[in-house]
């Protein structure tokens, strides 16, 4: 456990260190405002349904930009030699990674708090609804990283990785959406929208957690890390 | 004690190192010299469980880095080739780092940061980052890093590689140091580095072992030949015609013309000493004779001996 912290730590401060961290979390939250203010007088409600409307689109170009270094640029700079002839588990390494990645994008949520923060002053908002919503955008990230965490680990290249995971993360997400809904066979319908990294989210949206979604979510996080562990894992079978 | 027992590794059809076994005894300063591509890093890496063996295996004592790499890995201290190290990282903040993972209990952790930062005379440098350090700071820091925990192992993969002639001195006696209480493999290419710090070395080459033994030892397995160095004047064609046909020499390894002097190598069989002969040759001759110095068959000429 310690050595899961102490990775994590490192990861977080290892973000803070650099101005990526600082640009990613500012073009996240400059997009997703502006996006989302865009219709909101009109719509006049006080309502943060079209905030997390575009999460997945968001997440989808913009986390792939944070986990696109994590395991590519400890293999380009051979790091993985000390990391893994020190005294941890290949597992412990992972997790840290993933968990340093999920903190830094709770950071990020944080700070969009104070969108709702001033809605609440000029309308009525359901917090309810918005507490769940940022819940299941945790739990979406999560999904993402855990598909970022893991394509990056298949490559010493950067941009390899930041293309490979959003292509992956498209297509995770596309599956689940009316666009390919429409082409495929009735009987699969139903298997391939549950199967959507969008679909999910759109009923946490509704303010509704329901177990099925959390599940599911949690499923393609661990399927995830646990391919990541397993690629990992075969450096030392070469 | 470690001992590896047929180390096969194959990186895909390429078989990097090829059925090598050897044993290590506690206290040993041990070198593993061999040129570029023998198989010296493959081996290492073998050893300090960054990947398994094709086939074979090693053992510490009776752990199997097969089956218990993470309790080998506690006892070893690792400073890999080309030193990789987290650029971003400041030097405290990774050496902190690396003690956490360490299982170095959290008390004990600033202490044993200090102790290695002052014994690697980083001191002046703790708070800078990485990137920012000369190549000789970076691989103190390498060395720090694999000193920390107090690893009865230290495995070193080219420690000097880069360094300028001070560095290398101090790392050597660094190691040495630390050689007094612990057990040190290195490998290398510098051969003199090689034979001032270690009591035993293995040649490898092409992935095999060619040869073992004490530096002495291997020094004196080769002592069939001496060597001998002429400069003398005279016309170059016929001297070297006239020098290999005494008996005892065995070839002329180097003949140059510098001005009107030629400089001549000769390799001769050491049961003779070749030299008053050679000058008598010389006088009969009427060629000048300016220099001559007899040598004994170096580490480096067995190496070369053996790895060409």
């Amino acid at each position: 456990m310690n050595h899961i912290i102490a990775i994590t730590k490192k990861e977080l401060r290892n973000y803070f260190n650099s101005p990526l961290a600082y640009i990613f979390i500012s073009i996240f939250l400059v997009l997703a405002a502006w996006l989302f203010f865009n219709g909101f007088f009109e719509y006049n409600q006080a309502s943060m349904r079209s905030y997390f409307f575009y999460m997945p689109w968001l997440f989808l170009f913009l986390i792939p930009a944070i986990t696109m270094k994590l395991w590519a640029e400890e293999k380009k700079l051979n790091t993985t030699e000390i990391l893994f002839t020190w005294p941890i588990k290949e597992y412990e390494a992972v997790i840290g990674k993933f968990l340093g990645s999920l903190l830094f994008l709770l950071i990020t949520l944080i700070l969009s708090l104070s969108i709702p923060i001033s809605i609440s002053f000029i309308g009525e908002l359901d917090w309810g609804i918005v507490i769940a919503s940022y819940i299941g955008t945790l739990f979406l990230g999560a999904a993402f990283l855990a598909i970022g965490l893991f394509i990056s680990s298949l490559t010493d290249n950067q941009i390899i990785a930041f293309i490979l995971a959003i292509f992956i993360s498209f297509v995770g997400f596309i599956i689940g959406e009316g666009i390919v809904l429409q082409a495929i066979p009735g009987f699969l319908t139903n298997i391939f929208r549950n199967l959507g990294l969008g679909y999910h989210f759109t009923s946490i949206n509704r303010g509704i957690l329901d177990s099925r979604d959390i599940l599911y979510y949690l499923s393609v996080i661990g399927f995830f890390l646990y391919l990541n562990i397993r690629q990992i894992e075969k450096r030392r079978w070469n | 004690m470690i001992k590896a027992e047929n180390l096969t590794k194959f990186f895909n059809d390429f078989k990097a190192v090829d059925d090598i076994s050897f044993e290590i005894n506690k206290g040993q300063i041990i070198g593993l010299l061999g040129p570029n591509g023998a198989g010296k890093t493959t081996t290492l890496r073998i050893l300090t469980g960054y990947f398994n063996p094709t086939l074979g295996n090693v053992n510490y004592d009776d752990l199997s880095i097969i089956d218990n790499p993470i309790e080998i890995k506690q006892k070893i201290g690792y400073l890999p080739e080309n030193n990789p190290l987290y650029e971003d990282m400041k030097v405290k903040e990774y050496l902190k780092y690396a003690a956490e993972i360490h299982n170095i209990p959290k008390a004990d952790i600033k202490i044993a940061v200090n102790k290695v930062i002052e014994s690697c005379h980083l001191q002046e440098k703790q708070n800078q980052e990485i990137s920012k350090l000369s190549k000789g700071f970076k691989q103190r820091v390498g060395l720090a890093q694999a000193l920390l925990h107090n690893p009865e192992i230290l495995i070193l993969d080219e420690p000097t590689e880069g360094l300028d002639p001070n560095q290398r001195i101090e790392i050597r006696d660094l190691i040495k140091e630390i050689g007094q209480e612990k057990t040190v493999i290195l490998s290398s290419h510098v051969l003199s580095e090689v034979e001032a710090t270690c009591d035993q070395v293995l040649i490898i080459n092409k992935g095999k072992i060619v040869a073992s033994g004490t530096p002495q030892e291997l020094s004196q397995q080769a002592t069939s030949q001496t060597k001998i160095f002429l400069t003398l004047e005279g016309p170059i064609e016929q001297v070297k015609e006239t020098l290999s046909k005494i008996e005892g020499v065995e070839r002329i390894l180097k003949a140059e013309s510098k001005d009107n002097q030629i400089e001549l190598e000769i390799e001769t069989d050491s049961t003779m000493d070749l030299r008053k002969k050679l000058i008598s040759l010389v006088q009969e001759n009427g060629w000048q004779l300016l220099e001559i110095y007899r040598q004994e068959k170096s580490l480096e000429d067995i190496f070369i001996n053996l790895t060409n």
